[in-house]
């Protein structure tokens, strides 16, 4: 699943960051910020039109994320 | 011994201003790098050996792979590729002690470089505060690099480091990075054999920002915090700004009694010090508006702030840093156009810049007043609301929505249709240091007084060359500015605009009026002859107006007002904070526009259901 689908408050560990159009700058800033494979993450406020933008946790940082950038992000739920 | 030369590198919010701050004080100077709009800080200091100290606070960078303008400089001044700047002979890395998982990998990035570094790990304060145990000496050996620590909000926080830099010459790295190693990898291993770190975040983040990001309460925070930010500019800096009005009122009487009457006397009182008033009477209204961004930035809450509103702002093609800029300038276009910094996407910051100009600021009012005051009739409507009310209400309506519409159209109208990122970091609370938020201030208030006040007061003394040349002669019978330079401008532009309803005397104040909108007041006045103080001529002017000239002409000059750049001070920002003549015409050429068309329909349809 994508992170944009992830329910709040719920864990869940990145699996990759695909990009959305060639050489796409935002996906590499995402793996740049710590979106890698492996890594917990978690959705801890969402923004209060439209549920936009996402508030999530990832390593010790929180990162404010359009729903199109948090598409980029592929999760599984953390077992 | 030539002066050391040091580069200070970091992630955003590591801390590494306030580490800047600390060691250079007020030894500071502050400037743009070439061609670009990117600040560029630099500071000297003398270490105990006396050795002196060159520290160049470089702009945060999450990567050395460059996503903006300012992280290209970074990259490029690591690189020693940056033209005019000469490579540094030691880079300082700062990482915030609380957030190495992110940090670190930006260190690994830098340690590739092969220079000679120190890691800085700051805030270590807080980290101890939050029981994160760090293995500095383990750190260092692993890196290959000399480790310090540092608290830059604490006097003496940062002696460590000056030792580190005075002592032992700072070696190359000892081991690096591969090429097409995982970095993240690298700094998981790291942090498992150097780092205990009891929880990920900070109790009092999570409990904070459950109120602050909260749907409900914290849109009504936010909301008190914006009105008290838009009463502090609005209504605070006022008793400053007229103090300063009187002061310099007063000392031009005095030189204009002192001195023999004549040019000199004219262009030393109405060039140059009613020029210099016009410059620092901006000053209370910039520095009120800095002191809360500073505060709110330092304290973590403006991040906080563009999370709740970037939803909106975004739908009409800005951001929600966009924001505050915005909200201020609805006292002033001029702190409002200089808050843009923030902005970290140049597109957005343009934008913004380009629509700030058509929020209602403070300097409409008396235009407003003087029209509304004239023409419209105090009636009530429904009992409780008042005409004039509702026309002003609409005035500043009119504005929002052309905000929104202006911001919206330039949006279709990019070329550069790739998608904006807001990837905003939320960094940990913290309190304002008293220190940083003083050097911020002085900073702004120099980039204003230095930069903009240059060219505020060059075309002040222009327009004062336009309205006293040539003189009148002896035998005139109307008022002597209609036989100066501005005179025949207006007269000849009266032609131009008949269609929207606008007589020769209001083509002539509009002049003198592009000085700063209130001065149309004054202008009309010496139009038509009325002297005596402000008050008293803008009662009178009213009068006469409002037997002059019909109500489709006021209502078309309102309209105009809404629009047009009548504010040379804003133009001379824009240039400054964008560093193009460029985007100065744009913005002067779509806002006459817009104020054209305006007025015209207005006054069309006026005289047509009149």
């Amino acid at each position: 699943m994508r992170l944009s689908e992830l329910q709040k408050g719920i864990a869940a560990v990145v699996s990759t960051v695909e990009d959305a159009t060639p050489q796409d700058v935002i996906a590499q800033r995402l793996r740049d910020l710590g979106f890698v494979g492996g890594e917990p993450v978690r959705v801890v406020a969402l923004g209060p039109i439209g549920a936009e933008p996402l508030l999530v946790q990832v390593g010790y940082t929180r990162f404010a994320l359009r729903r199109s950038e948090a598409a980029r992000v592929r999760v599984s739920l953390a077992a | 011994m030539s002066a050391l030369r040091i580069a200070l590198v970091g992630s955003p919010n590591c801390g590494k201003t306030a580490l800047f701050n600390l060691l250079t004080g007020s030894r500071q100077k502050v400037a743009n790098y070439a061609g670009v709009t990117v600040e560029r800080k630099e500071g000297r200091f003398s270490a105990p050996s006396g050795r002196s100290i060159q520290l160049l606070d470089l702009p945060g960078a999450y990567s050395l792979e460059a996503a903006s303008p300012d992280e290209m400089i970074t990259r490029d001044v690591c690189l020693g590729r940056h033209p005019g700047e000469t490579l540094p002979d030691v880079i300082v890395c700062v990482a915030d002690a609380t957030n190495l998982r992110l940090h670190l990998r930006f260190v690994l990035e830098v340690r590739r470089l092969g220079r000679p570094m120190v890691l800085a790990l700051n805030m270590m304060d807080a980290a101890r505060r939050r029981g994160i145990v760090i293995d500095v000496a383990g750190l260092a050996q692993r890196l290959g690099i000399p480790v310090v620590e540092t608290i830059a909000v604490k006097r003496g926080g940062a002696t460590a480091l000056v030792a580190q830099l005075d002592g032992a010459a700072t070696g190359k790295p000892a081991t690096v990075s591969s090429v097409d190693a995982d970095l993240h990898a690298e700094v998981r291993e790291l942090l498992a054999e150097t780092v205990m770190m009891p929880r990920r975040t900070a109790e009092i983040d999570d409990a904070l920002d459950r109120w602050a990001l909260h749907p409900v309460f914290g849109l009504l925070m936010l909301a008190t915090v914006m009105f008290l930010i838009f009463q502090a500019v609005f209504s605070w800096a006022a008793p400053l700004q007229d103090g300063i009005e009187i002061a310099f009122s007063a000392v031009g009487a005095w030189v204009s009694t002192t001195m023999p009457a004549g040019l000199l006397n004219s262009l030393l009182v109405d060039g140059i010090i009613a020029g210099l008033g016009g410059v620092i009477v901006f000053l209370p209204q910039i520095l009120i508006l800095f002191l809360f961004i500073l505060v709110l930035e330092e304290s973590g809450y403006l991040p906080r702030a563009s999370f709740l509103l970037d939803r909106s702002m975004f739908a009409a093609g800005l951001t929600g840093r966009s924001f505050i800029p915005l909200l201020s300038s609805y006292a002033c276009a001029i702190p409002g156009i200089m808050a843009t910094r923030s902005i970290q996407d140049p597109r957005d910051r343009l934008t913004t810049i380009l629509v700030a100009p058509l929020t209602t600021c403070s300097a409409r009012l008396p235009v407003y007043t003087l029209l509304i005051g004239a023409f419209i009739p105090r009636q009530e409507i429904a009992g409780v609301f008042n005409l004039q009310g509702i026309v002003l209400f609409a005035l500043y309506l009119f504005g929002i929505v052309s905000v929104m519409a202006v911001a919206w159209v330039m949006k279709l109208l990019r070329r550069d249709k790739s998608e904006h990122a807001l990837l905003m970091e939320l960094p940990s609370y913290r309190l304002p240091n008293v220190r940083d938020v003083a050097i911020g201030l002085y900073e702004r208030a120099m980039i204003f007084l230095r930069r903009v006040g240059g060219i505020i007061l060059t075309l002040t003394v222009l327009l004062w060359f336009l309205l006293n040349f040539p003189a009148a002669p002896l035998d005139a019978v109307g008022p002597a500015i209609d036989y100066s330079f501005a005179g025949r401008i207006g007269h000849f532009m009266e032609p131009l605009f008949a269609p929207i309803g606008f007589n020769w005397q209001i083509c002539i104040a509009l002049v003198p009026g592009m000085a700063a909108r209130e001065v149309a007041v004054s202008s009309l006045a010496t139009v038509y002859a009325i002297s005596g103080g402000d008050e008293v001529a803008a009662q009178q002017l009213g009068t006469i107006i409002a037997t002059q000239w019909s109500l489709a002409t006021a209502l078309s000059l309102l309209a105009w007002y809404v629009f047009a750049p009548q504010c040379l001070s804003t133009l001379a920002v824009i240039k400054r904070e964008t560093n193009s003549w460029r985007n100065v015409a744009i913005a002067t050429g779509y806002l006459f526009a817009l104020a054209y068309l305006a007025s015209f329909i207005t006054f069309q349809v006026a005289r047509a259901l009149a």
